[in-house]
């Protein structure tokens, strides 16, 4: 017995994945769509590499520089080891991005989360999560000291019902939903779930992790393609999606914004971002706006793998997002299905509960304006291959039923 | 929340509140696993009912709608046997303005 004996169920998990060879290890990476695993190229279709930035020459050169010019590291807090110019132009960017007066930087999205949610959340408030959050929003959750109350997934109504129920009691309401969900990569109904916000008088953050740079005409995410800025008082991100490095914000026009930097803990007791990633992050902020066509370039790529995919019969998520994930009927086939893909040279990821909602197994993919057309063609005819050789997909028979 | 379950198991005998909340539950758990379950306040949730986590959390949206409140994520964490969820549901009922 040791002290970890508690985690026996998650360590068989872990045994069983880890005799299929499901945590990878690349020899190399070679470009933002392919890397070298046991000596074969394969292409990468599950990094969140939106924009194909992570070998951008220009955010390598910034990143090289500022490394050169500033060192690799700051070693310590921005309260303790004081603030970067760069750290001052990256959120003065940002909040510029954003049409925010305030931004704040974090050294990873996970810590953004972390940081917001349990500092805008007080004893006596009350957070209200879409069920299907990611773990840093319950994580968050977790650290702060208010009342959690979960809707569910992607159900304005539900949401309303909960607020209704806490009518009368005192303290702040803060809704808290994602721009697009990370494994089904649907949207939230940020319109309708905008209207609850102003009807019961609560606070809305959204967390655009994998919406930023893909979403809305600007590249702002969800909440400017839904047309409801005006009403998100909160938004945080990450750099280390569309942008390509690592690290998190949030954006915000509350006045008092400012105050998180002497009460928001994981922003206080943790190293502040290098100079090489904050420059690189810089740059990509830069090009996602200056460069529209790499959102054109992700979107064109989504929608010819979902459709392809959906084509053949496999069933996907609702939405054509950059993330599109494949259902299995279990976590044996998931398994099965994702080892040949891989031995066929695609990469992507093996999603099983408790990552998933619903309890679902998923083959998740995302894909990168980076990407070529032919890229994605060879992607299709892998999972055809696959699919046919696990007697998974009768393609003429399934195709003429149709699938949800 | 021991001597709370040793109450409510006295309180079974003479039909009050508690006893009327765990024949709700267990109408629900009927509902949520499809099939009869036989219930006492020392039942656990996830070991005697075989409920995953999902399972559990797609049970607590249920006798959420049941009983219009909404049980926080801190009070579900607490919650391992029938006789816990009898008395949170009991509590937030009581709480809750009607």
């Amino acid at each position: 017995m040791t002290i970890l004996a508690k985690h026996a169920a998650q360590r068989l998990v872990y045994e069983t994945l880890h005799s299929h060879g499901v945590d990878v290890q690349f020899d190399s990476v070679l470009s933002p769509t392919e890397g070298m695993l046991n000596g074969r190229r394969t292409i990468l279709l599950g990094t969140n590499n939106y924009l194909g930035l992570t070998f951008d020459p220009d955010c390598i050169k910034e990143a090289v520089e500022a490394t050169r010019s500033q060192g690799t590291g700051t070693t310590g807090s921005r309260v303790a080891n004081g603030t970067y110019g760069s750290h001052l132009k990256l959120e003065r960017s940002l909040a510029e991005f954003y049409g925010r007066e305030h931004a704040m930087v974090f050294s990873t999205g996970y810590q953004a989360n972390l940081g917001v949610l349990s500092t805008l959340v007080g004893r006596g408030d009350h957070l209200l999560l879409d069920a299907d959050s990611h773990a840093s929003i319950y994580d968050g959750s977790r650290l702060g000291h208010g009342e959690v109350i979960r809707f569910r997934h992607n159900n304005p109504d539900d949401l309303y019902k909960r607020l209704q129920r806490l009518a009368g009691a005192p303290g702040d309401r803060l809704i808290v939903v994602e721009g697009i969900y990370s494994m089904l990569g649907d949207t939230a109904p940020l319109k309708e779930i905008a209207a609850v916000k102003r009807e019961t008088g609560a606070y809305l953050l959204v967390d655009e992790a994998h919406s930023l740079g893909v979403l809305g005409e600007k590249g702002r995410g969800l909440a400017e393609a839904a047309g409801v800025e005006a009403d998100v008082d909160f938004i945080v991100g990450t750099f280390s999606k569309s942008l390509g490095s690592v690290g998190g914000f949030c954006v915000s026009d509350s006045p008092d914004f400012d105050v998180m930097r002497i009460v928001c803990r994981p922003y206080m007791f943790t190293a502040s971002l290098p100079p090489g990633v904050v420059a690189s992050t810089l740059e990509a902020l830069s090009r996602l706006q200056r460069q529209p066509s790499l959102r054109a370039d992700l979107m064109r790529n989504a929608l010819q793998l979902y459709d392809g995919l959906r084509a053949m019969g496999f069933q996907t998520g609702p939405e054509p997002n950059p993330i599109i994930a494949v259902a299995m009927p279990n976590q044996e086939t998931a398994v099965s299905f994702w080892k040949l893909l891989l031995e066929s040279g695609l990469y992507l990821n093996l999603a099983i509960p408790p990552a998933t909602p619903s309890d679902v197994c998923l083959l998740r993919t995302s894909v990168s304006a980076a990407h070529t057309p032919q890229q994605i063609d060879t992607a299709l005819a892998v999972f055809a291959d696959v699919g046919r050789r696990l007697g998974f997909l009768n393609s003429e028979r399934r195709r003429a039923g149709g699938v949800a | 929340m021991r001597q709370i379950r040793q109450l409510a198991l006295v309180d079974d005998k003479v039909g009050t509140p508690e006893k009327v909340i765990r024949d709700d539950i267990s109408a629900i758990f009927e509902q949520v696993l499809g099939h009869p379950v036989n219930i006492s306040d020392r039942t656990d949730i996830v070991e005697d009912l075989g409920m995953d986590s999902l399972g559990v959390m797609n049970f607590v949206m249920a006798i959420e709608d049941f009983y219009d409140i909404s049980i926080p994520l801190d009070r579900i964490a607490q919650i391992q046997t029938v006789g816990d969820l009898i008395h949170a549901v009991d509590d937030l009922r009581s709480g809750t303005p009607q």
